[in-house]
């Protein structure tokens, strides 16, 4: 079959973005031709300041090298300008009589620097900075000429004044608005950037408008509106850019503010696409990476005609490191009438942080120095979260108890090269620079895929987030607005599915995976386990439990170890065991020669170095139930010995306890679940890091929720005080369905009442009787039935019998 | 000379999973994929030696479980950005028997 003819016009970073997904998606769909104005393949432009500066060179910054347009059979035109479409012989033709007639047009035309209409404009020596070219012209001028002056003082213009002060330039930054950065920043923190940047020898005149720019041949002056004049033998103009849309708009697209697209990236004109910074999508030209790269993935998804992706817009922060200083801004920090500000400023120390409320929520931040939580403020501002309850606290960022493995390390810049950002993985510093530059990564994602860094528990995020925009120099949008999909099998949310399962009655994994047009045939290892729980969490014992779709620890039932052998932890409700259980265990240790046997943190005993054949025979041996110790499940009820021997215990907790774990044995949940009860407010059961915790008072009982020790240290928040035995199990079985039903697969109670939010738990658990005892209900009519895994009927052979030869 | 030995019948290994193979060369994990194809690796990930017959399947990939690595179940590479390669085994399915060649 004939191949169908894609031509794109512009090789910028959005449009070549497209093409690498489209050819994930299609790699056969298309006979492919670029058309690319400057005689270089694609390269990092936000890199371009680092090679101003003489940190990089030119071919650091390549992405995508002459190769990998010749391994995928694409035709390149470099050092080719488009001048014209004609769209009636679907044709494009360049500058120098090169045509390519097509199928499919894409136009990645991006932006031109914005050139003040003031006389003297046409001067050598008056040039923007936008491309190599430009970068070029200044290292050039920078060996020859004394004085430079930037005009515009925003980022661009800042870095550009940096690099050329770098390169022995005396500079003089040129801007109208009274401080720098007026869209990033306020007053305070551009004075803050200014100082620092006047320590390096940089010069401002603030408030100043430009009238002229003087000289014969090459410009030599500029003149002021105020008639004062420096002289200035190079004249860069960073006043912003405009999206280039000369050739569109000569063939007829509609234009406004942009190319127009829609939110599948198409123009007006049939067959024509427009992604980066030339397309206007919603009256709005996005001029950061990741909004672009979303673009892309969107137009790639109709040019290989799946038909199925909608950009929606995105709403971006800015993460910002001008020449060594963090700075970070996000929503209306303006502030203004109907406002509070909570501020922090430390000038000697350089940290500067604004926050900026409205009826309690967070509408707004603006930071130097100390960027850390800038994705967590981001995030409060557009969730529109009410933070009255954490107002006292909020300046100081978001707890970092748990925050460990980084040796307490907050701060990308201070940190050397060399040290430890990721405990888990093992990744330093280094590691993720050096990728980053080199394979050229833009997203935490990414950075995640390539690295391993923050990858496992997380933590670290928020450091390895201000590594990359540290390291990516410019602007670095830190995330974008729409809700996270499942995983990338499916365009939905976890909301979204486990909507369609309840309502649409969805009773298996593959009925799932039709019904919502799942991507690929089978989903992948972080949608499987999420749908099978979802579905039997929604219909108990009518939806069909997939061994296939769980993990090697939920379908063996042990706990997988490093060298592929398991471990083994019996129940023993509430901490309780017997002498003759003791026996039973020793017995079972000594005939399999097991390795290791541990006391575990939850008051029960795992034995080590299992073979998986060996899993059935010591189960039956043992003759005790499966303490769930491999499952996102009921894991143990720890407990004090409380008022049965304890002189200072008000309450039975060991009885309780002991209860609780028969009531929630062989519970599956979102994610592991432990719970603690205390026998007095002394508390040695440690119930307050619990998922729920239990505490003895002389008068009833206290339950708290959400208390975490391990991968976010977390202290439970009080939800209740009740008097029965009752009463306990009615609240702690209504919390934990609803946690069951409303969290997201491998959220812990900790992430899931902090998306939430605490009045809601206690609107549901606590104010709502009714609604409480149908969650009860429904947490024990799940329940009914459940059978021990381990039992001898329960297993399946073929899971643990190795094959022979 | 090629040496085909029959090792199983197809049902005796579950869809989207796989067994383990005892031979005197080293556990070898035998994968079925949805579309009932039969794929032979050595059960070592390339990371860290996990035993990819423990790990999930789907399509025609095998996710490691111990940190997730997926690794290709028709060359034994690992997926990109991972770099690293399981060596693979030549499977044949007849009327139902699996034969691995020795």
């Amino acid at each position: 079959m004939q191949k169908l003819k894609l031509v794109m016009v512009g090789n910028g970073m959005a449009g070549v973005r497209t093409l690498e997904e489209l050819l994930k998606l299609e790699p056969d769909l298309y006979d492919i031709t670029v058309f690319g104005a400057e005689p270089y393949p694609n390269y990092n432009r936000i890199m371009l300041s680092p090679v101003l500066a003489g940190e990089q060179e030119i071919q650091d910054i390549i992405l995508n090298d002459l190769d990998w347009y010749a391994q995928h059979n694409i035709t390149l035109h470099l050092n080719k300008k488009v001048v014209r479409i004609d769209r009636q012989s679907k044709t494009v033709h360049a500058e120098d009589g090169t045509s390519a007639s097509y199928d499919r047009l894409l136009l990645a035309t991006g932006s031109k620097p914005f050139i003040l209409p003031v006389p003297g404009k046409e001067l050598d020596g008056v040039i923007g900075y936008r491309d190599i070219h430009d970068t070029h012209a200044m290292i050039e001028t920078a060996k020859q000429y004394r004085h430079a002056v930037v005009i515009g003082g925003g980022l661009l213009g800042l870095e550009a004044a940096n690099g050329l002060a770098l390169r022995g330039m005396d500079v003089t930054v040129v801007h109208l608005m009274p401080w720098l950065m007026e869209r990033q920043l306020d007053q305070v923190s551009a004075q803050m950037l200014q100082r620092s940047l006047e320590a390096k020898g940089l010069k401002f005149r603030l408030g100043t408008q430009t009238e002229s720019l003087l000289g014969e041949g090459r410009v030599q002056a500029i003149r002021f509106k105020d008639g004062t004049e420096i002289p200035a033998d190079l004249v860069v103009m960073a006043v912003g850019i405009r999206p280039d849309t000369a050739l569109a708009a000569s063939a007829g697209v509609h234009c406004d503010r942009g190319v127009v697209v829609d939110d599948t990236m198409q123009t007006y004109a049939p067959g024509i696409y427009a992604v980066g910074e030339c397309a206007a999508h919603r009256g709005i030209a996005y001029g950061l990476v990741a909004p672009l790269f979303e673009q892309a993935k969107v137009c790639a998804n109709h040019l290989a005609r799946l038909g199925i992706a909608r950009y929606q817009g995105s709403v971006t922060s800015t993460k910002l490191k001008v020449t060594g200083i963090d700075l970070f801004s996000a929503g209306d920090f303006s502030g203004g009438e109907g406002t509070d500000e909570v501020v922090l400023h430390d000038a000697a120390g350089g940290v500067y942080k604004k926050l900026v409320l409205r009826d309690d929520t967070l509408i707004g931040a603006v930071m130097v120095g100390d960027t850390k939580d800038g994705a967590w403020y981001f995030q409060l501002i557009r969730d529109g979260k009410n933070v009255a309850d954490m107002r006292d606290h909020l300046m100081f960022g978001q707890s970092h108890l748990g925050n460990t493995g980084h040796q307490g390390q907050d701060s990308a810049a201070a940190m050397p090269d060399e040290m430890e950002v990721c405990g888990c993985n093992g990744v330093c510093k280094g590691t993720i620079v050096k990728a980053v530059k080199e394979q050229g990564l833009f997203t935490l994602d990414e950075v995640r895929k390539h690295t391993k860094a923050s990858a496992s528990c997380g933590s670290c995020t928020g450091l390895v987030e201000q590594i990359l925009a540290s390291t990516l120099g410019g602007a670095y949008a830190a995330q974008t607005g729409k809700a996270k999909p499942l995983c990338g099998c499916t365009a939905l949310t976890h909301e979204e599915v486990r909507k369609s399962i309840v309502d649409e009655q969805l009773l298996s994994i593959p009925q799932v995976m039709q019904q919502l047009n799942w991507s690929t045939p089978n989903g992948c290892a972080s949608c499987r386990p999420a749908l099978n729980y979802y579905l039997i969490c929604a219909w108990p014992r009518a939806a069909k439990d997939d061994p296939q779709s769980r993990l090697i620890n939920e379908r063996a039932h042990g706990n997988i170890q490093k060298d592929g052998t398991f471990s083994v932890v019996p129940r023993m409700h509430g901490g309780v065991t017997t002498p003759e259980q003791l026996r039973r265990i020793a017995d079972v240790a000594d005939k399999y020669q097991v390795r290791t046997v541990k006391v575990t943190g939850g008051q029960r005993i795992d034995l080590f170095g299992i073979k998986k054949e060996d899993l059935p025979q010591v189960w039956a041996d043992l003759d005790m139930p499966s303490g769930y110790a491999y499952g996102k499940s009921l894991r143990t009820v720890k407990t004090c010995v409380g008022s049965e021997w304890c002189r200072f215990g008000v309450q039975d907790s060991t009885q309780m306890g002991i209860d609780i774990e028969h009531a929630l044995d062989r519970m599956w949940t979102p994610h592991k679940f432990k719970i603690a009860v205390s026998g007095c407010p002394r508390n040695c059961a440690e119930a307050a890091i619990k998922d729920v915790g239990i505490i003895g008072v002389d008068s009833g009982w206290e339950i708290y929720v959400g208390g975490n020790g391990g991968i976010k240290t977390e202290v439970a928040q009080f939800l209740v005080k009740v008097k029965t035995r009752e009463e306990v199990m009615e609240y702690v079985g209504a919390f934990t369905q609803l946690y069951r039903e409303e969290a997201r697969y491998l959220d812990r109670t900790v992430h899931y009442i902090e998306r939430v939010g605490m009045d809601h738990i206690k609107q549901r658990v606590v104010e709502d009787a009714a609604g409480r005892k149908a969650m009860y209900d429904r947490l024990l009519f799940a329940l009914e039935g459940a059978q021990d895994p381990w039992a001898k009927q329960n297993l399946n052979p073929r899971e643990y019998a190795p094959l022979t030869l | 000379m090629e040496n085909w030995i029959r090792i199983a019948t197809l049902d005796d290994i579950p869809a989207l999973g796989s067994r383990v193979v005892k031979t005197p060369q080293g556990d070898i994990a035998l994968f079925r994929t949805a579309d009932d194809q039969v794929f032979a690796l050595h059960d070592r990930c390339p990371h860290k030696g996990g035993p990819l017959s423990q790990g999930m399947v789907f399509g025609h990939t095998v996710a490691c479980p111990l940190h997730g690595w997926n690794i290709n179940l028709e060359s034994g590479e690992a997926v990109a950005p991972d770099v690293g390669c399981t060596k693979k085994l030549a499977t044949r399915l007849e009327a139902g028997e699996v034969y691995l060649l020795a």
